[in-house]
């Protein structure tokens, strides 16, 4: 059974389902779903920003107002980057995650 | 206390007036209809400070009843048969969030065919979606669990909804006498309200969040603790109940039991004729007794094997059938609570009066006759052949 021993029991979680602590979203990682993984090629991109606004994640990372990869612990693989990304840059791949696993 | 001749409805609707729920939302279907428009006539008099919300649908009304009661306040609906249907998703979500609405339950009969008259179908579909579920043998008992179900819901080791049931047109149609608090005493008895959950209040939080394979069984095996706690906290609310009303109220009420060769299970409404037909059966030398359930949610099963488990026969009367084939849901509740008694009594079902048909006292008298006697496992009582 894939029972979590580190997670709390029914006797020490809030009511309900009840969330009671603001901005905790981060702590859960979306990116155990992807199954594609988007591929950042730096000398192609153009610095435009149009992934980082587009990503419903907030998984594009940003340093200094420059692209510079991906959150890959919350990037869930939806690929609206690599769409968005402008087709003269074409900066961004979606390559399956079993490439990875190899 | 008053004394007033009202109907099983109106009984009800004079509960929720002295409760003064901050919000009720609710849509009229027979034989409820009656609660919501009285309901909404103290409204519009001014005698509430309730916020009533006319809606287009069940599903919608017990929708707004769970934001309401998120956002930390009172809140109530009613409702009957295929409106219950309606709100089953709701009632789980209700429950799911652990908020203690009330909702009184006249009962009917499900479509198809259609029909408007009693039955406890309704009810026994929606059993186990985490309510708790109390019934009611006559007006005075639904005015009387009404009140208790708000301090039952609301209890802190229990918050949950709980679902009023009154049988249709029997009880919410026919005038008794019944016997209504103060207001000051309801007031008194069912408290300031605690909310556990105020989403418009200053503390974030965030309802109705995802839970998945790594937490949701926590969250329903939590729930389910709530339950459990319940038949302790609706006897001692029937206690301190009884100490304001004279009336008292637990899981069951036996009514000669004693020296019973046979007992009957009943709920209802029916429970009320049948103790009439205990003593008619007594009159001609028969052993009877009569096991009234006031609690289905959560199932009293050590209260009945207490009360059963010295007796020959145990007769379950059910008005409603669950198609597995064995009986009626109560019979076979009532088995599966007997089964760990070593040389328990034998059970034997009886379904009756689905859509409204009458049972008499005549039919009541003549199968306590045949109670010990027969060996038939699940009789269908006064149905054409
Ligand atoms: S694949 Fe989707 S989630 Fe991942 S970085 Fe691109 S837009 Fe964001
Ligand atoms: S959209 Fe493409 S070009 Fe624009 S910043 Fe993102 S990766 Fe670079």
């Amino acid at each position: 059974m894939s029972v979590k021993p580190d997670m709390p029991g029914w006797k020490d979680i809030p009511r309900g389902g009840l969330i009671l602590e603001a901005g905790n979203a981060f702590q859960y990682r979306t990116g155990d779903w992807r199954s594609r993984r988007p591929v950042w090629q730096k000398d192609r991109c153009k610095q435009c920003l149009l992934c980082w606004i587009f990503c419903p994640d907030g998984a594009v990372k940003v340093e200094e107002g420059r692209v510079v990869g991906f959150d890959y612990d919350h990037c869930k693989g939806c690929g609206i980057c690599a769409t968005e990304c402008p087709p003269a840059a074409s900066a961004i791949e979606m390559v399956p995650e079993s490439e990875f696993a190899k | 206390m008053t004394i007033k001749a009202l109907s099983g409805n109106e009984a009800v609707a004079q509960a929720m007036r002295q409760i003064d729920p901050v919000v009720v939302a609710a849509y009229p279907i027979t034989p409820q209809t009656e609660i919501v428009q009285l309901f909404s006539g103290f409204v519009s008099d001014g005698l509430v400070r309730t916020e009533f919300v006319p809606v287009e649908s069940e599903h919608s009304a017990l929708s707004a009843v769970v934001g309401a009661a998120v956002a930390g306040v009172r809140a109530m609906t009613a409702t009957s048969s295929n409106g219950l249907a309606l709100m089953y998703e709701v009632l789980h979500i209700a429950a799911g969030l652990r908020l203690p609405i009330v909702m009184p339950v006249v009962t009917r009969a499900l479509s198809a065919p259609i029909n408007i008259h009693c039955d406890h179908s309704d009810v026994m579909g929606a059993r186990d979606s985490g309510w708790i579920i109390l019934f009611s043998e006559n007006a005075q008992e639904a005015y009387d669990n009404v009140l208790q179900a708000v301090r039952i819901g609301e209890h802190a080791d229990v918050r949950l909804p709980v679902m009023v049931a009154l049988d249709g047109f029997v009880l919410s149609h026919g005038v008794e006498r019944v016997s209504l608090l103060e207001d000051a005493a309801v007031e008194a008895f069912i408290g300031e309200y605690q909310p556990t959950v105020d989403v418009l209040g200053d503390e974030p939080v965030t309802v109705g969040a995802l839970a998945l394979q790594d937490s949701f069984f926590e969250f329903r095996r939590q729930m389910a603790e709530g339950l459990y706690h319940a038949p302790r906290v609706i006897e001692e609310v029937g206690r301190e109940f009884e100490g304001i009303s004279g009336r008292p109220y637990g899981l069951v009420e036996a009514y000669r039991t004693e020296d019973a060769r046979a007992v009957l299970v009943a709920l209802g409404s029916t429970a009320g004729s049948a103790k009439e037909a205990v003593d008619l059966a007594r009159e001609e030398g028969l052993r009877v007794g009569l096991v009234k359930v006031r609690a289905i949610r959560p199932f009293p099963a050590a209260a009945l094997r207490e009360l059963l488990g010295g007796c020959e026969v145990v007769g379950v009367l059910d008005r409603s059938l669950d198609y597995s084939g064995q009986g009626g849901a109560l019979y076979t509740e009532v088995k599966a609570a007997l089964h760990p008694l070593e040389g328990r009594p034998r059970a034997r079902g009886f379904v009756y009066g689905l859509g409204g048909r009458e049972i008499g006292m005549e039919d009541l008298v003549g199968l306590m006759r045949e109670l010990v006697p027969s060996g038939a496992d699940v009789t269908y009582l006064g149905v054409r052949e």
